[in-house]
């Protein structure tokens, strides 16, 4: 590679006093701040609690009629009555291989041309314009056109996945390389160390957050792509599960699989976020 | 000619082209492989085709109506997002007690995907324009809440401090020192907003879509429909030239409107 250590300064150097790009505040996304965990432990059931009630008034004395709102506890029937059939363990299977596939292969495609860009100023130079059109058009907007050339198949779903995927990955990855202080890797070459181990000791470890951010964000956007897509074009999954409560108006069928679909989501969140604190161990040691 | 040369050499030198190359070899080898029919030219239609039905699109008005009720849905839904984000946004700064009850049921609802809203709003609301509102609302709504909070929260105590010396009113308080001094998260949120706004409004009009429905989303479907791929790839097109377009304005609104900050 042409760009050898001699020229890496300038290319990681000069994101960090410029401005953030649109498209990064996109995939990076808003940080949740500490307070969604501080706050106090109590005062977060009176909303929720409240909420219940009212619906379970609404429905108990029928001011809405039940097709309109059914009752909870007919919601919590139907969730256990489809967990007792299996259909429900079908169905969040199916839709969890489609979006571990194209979250897999957006996220493996996002983090190499990640990696390529944010390393090599020729490749970015190349690339990011080209990079920048292709993220323009929203994921859903691309389903017409993929159905017309690959069907309604599987295919389909994964590469609609994979996209939403591969954008905020592709982002994070380049920014996060491009933003490592150009005084991390002074002092790596002060120490003489090698591309090999100013890339493995200096620059990944330094980027490794805003990657991580990245990586999450994507899976957000892969579930929202997974959901929108099952609802067009799909006869199985979480999203048909949906659409079919609502072709044959059963809204507890629907609010089932909706409190399904959040808790997942709420679940992959968690998860991503564990494995970045366990990971980012060695930071907190340092203070 | 020589002149000529000369400009076009400093053209070249004040712009990269070099990201040019992808996009236009890109055009070639989609052209080249029409051109000898190396694929099938009815599904990988020709770029000729494209342009000659963005030709005929562009001469028709429900072509730019289409454009205009997309636009003028997706800008809507943006403003009542983006008004109910910062309201709960600063709400949740501002009271201790707002924070505690609401923040933590936010966070939980946020998990729930955008779209999955679609069928209950498709019920309560119908297929009309309000369902389509709410839904872009929404999918504004959460960055902007996010982005505001953090904005508020981060102000300095020593300026709380000032403007109490100064005796502001509630009226000062809001105008003069909470949305200034916020702005810079707020603009962020709503940049965020107005990427995820055009998203929900594509989305709003796959998803809740009647037979009364004209919009963008409407000229897409209308090309699979009639199986005019042309029709579905200009469309496309012109989808992601407006989302680029707006995220545009708003980077240059956001520059004009925080001149005042001397950092920027």
């Amino acid at each position: 590679m042409p760009s050898s250590s001699g020229s890496s300064g300038q290319t990681l150097g000069p994101l960090i006093n410029g401005k953030r790009s649109l498209l990064h505040e996109l995939c990076s996304g808003v940080k949740v701040p500490s307070w969604a965990r501080s706050s106090d432990v109590c005062l977060a059931w009176p909303f929720p609690l409240a909420l219940l009630l009212c619906w379970f008034l609404i429905s108990h004395f029928e001011w809405l009629p039940m097709q309109i709102l059914p009752s909870p506890l007919l919601v919590v029937d139907t969730f256990f009555d489809i967990l007792g059939t299996g259909e429900l363990q079908t169905h969040t299977w199916i839709s969890f291989k489609r979006v571990l596939a194209g979250f897999a292969l957006g996220c493996g495609l996002g983090l190499m041309l990640g990696v390529v860009m944010g390393l090599s100023e020729t490749a970015r130079d190349y690339l990011y314009p080209t990079f920048k059109i292709f993220a323009q058009v929203p994921s859903l907007g691309w389903l017409p056109l993929l159905m017309m050339l690959v069907g309604l198949e599987e295919a389909l779903k994964i590469i609609l996945i994979s996209k939403s995927a591969f954008v905020p990955i592709t982002l994070n990855t380049f920014n996060g390389l491009r933003s490592v202080p150009t005084r991390y890797i002074e002092v790596a070459r002060a120490f003489e160390f090698s591309r090999y181990q100013l890339l493995t000791k200096v620059v990944f470890p330094s980027a490794f957050p805003p990657i991580w951010n990245g990586v999450r964000y994507g899976l957000t956007h892969a579930w929202l792509a997974l959901v929108g897509v099952e609802l067009l074009a799909s006869t199985e999954g979480l999203g048909y599960l949906i659409v079919w409560g609502r072709q044959l108006f059963q809204l507890d069928l629907v609010l089932a699989a909706v409190f399904v679909i959040g808790f997942i989501g709420l679940l992959l969140d968690k998860v991503l976020g564990l494995v970045e604190s366990h990971i980012l161990r060695w930071r907190k040691a340092a203070f | 000619m020589k002149s000529l040369l000369h400009h076009l050499a400093v053209t070249f030198q004040k712009h990269d082209l070099r990201g040019w190359v992808l996009p236009l070899l890109a055009l070639l080898v989609w052209q080249t492989v029409t051109w000898f029919e190396w694929v099938d030219t009815r599904l990988i239609v020709p770029p000729g085709g494209v342009f000659a039905v963005a030709h005929a699109e562009m001469q028709s008005s429900a072509f730019w109506l289409g454009v205009a009720a997309s636009l003028g849905r997706d800008l809507l839904g943006f403003a009542l997002g983006s008004i109910a984000g910062i309201v709960f946004g600063c709400a949740l700064a501002l009271s201790r007690v707002a924070n505690s009850l609401l923040s933590p049921s936010f966070h939980v609802i946020r998990q729930i995907s955008l779209f999955a809203w679609v069928p209950l709003l498709s019920v309560y609301l119908g297929y009309g324009e309000l369902s389509k509102l709410v839904l872009i609302a929404l999918a504004v709504f959460y960055p902007v809440a996010l982005s505001t909070h953090e904005g508020v929260a981060g102000i300095e105590r020593k300026w709380l401090e000032v403007a109490r010396v100064y005796e502001f009113n509630r009226k000062q308080f809001v105008w003069r020192l909470l949305l200034p001094a916020a702005s810079p998260q707020i603009f962020t949120g709503l940049q965020l907003g107005l990427i995820y706004a055009w998203l929900g409004t594509i989305g709003a009009e796959f998803l809740l879509r009647s037979y009364d429905t004209i919009g963008l989303g409407e000229t897409i479907f209308r090309g699979r429909a009639a199986f005019n791929i042309e029709l579905i790839v200009f469309g496309m097109l012109v989808v992601g030239l407006v989302g680029y377009l707006l995220s545009q304005g708003a980077m240059h609104f956001e520059r004009q409107a925080l001149r005042w900050r001397s950092s920027y």
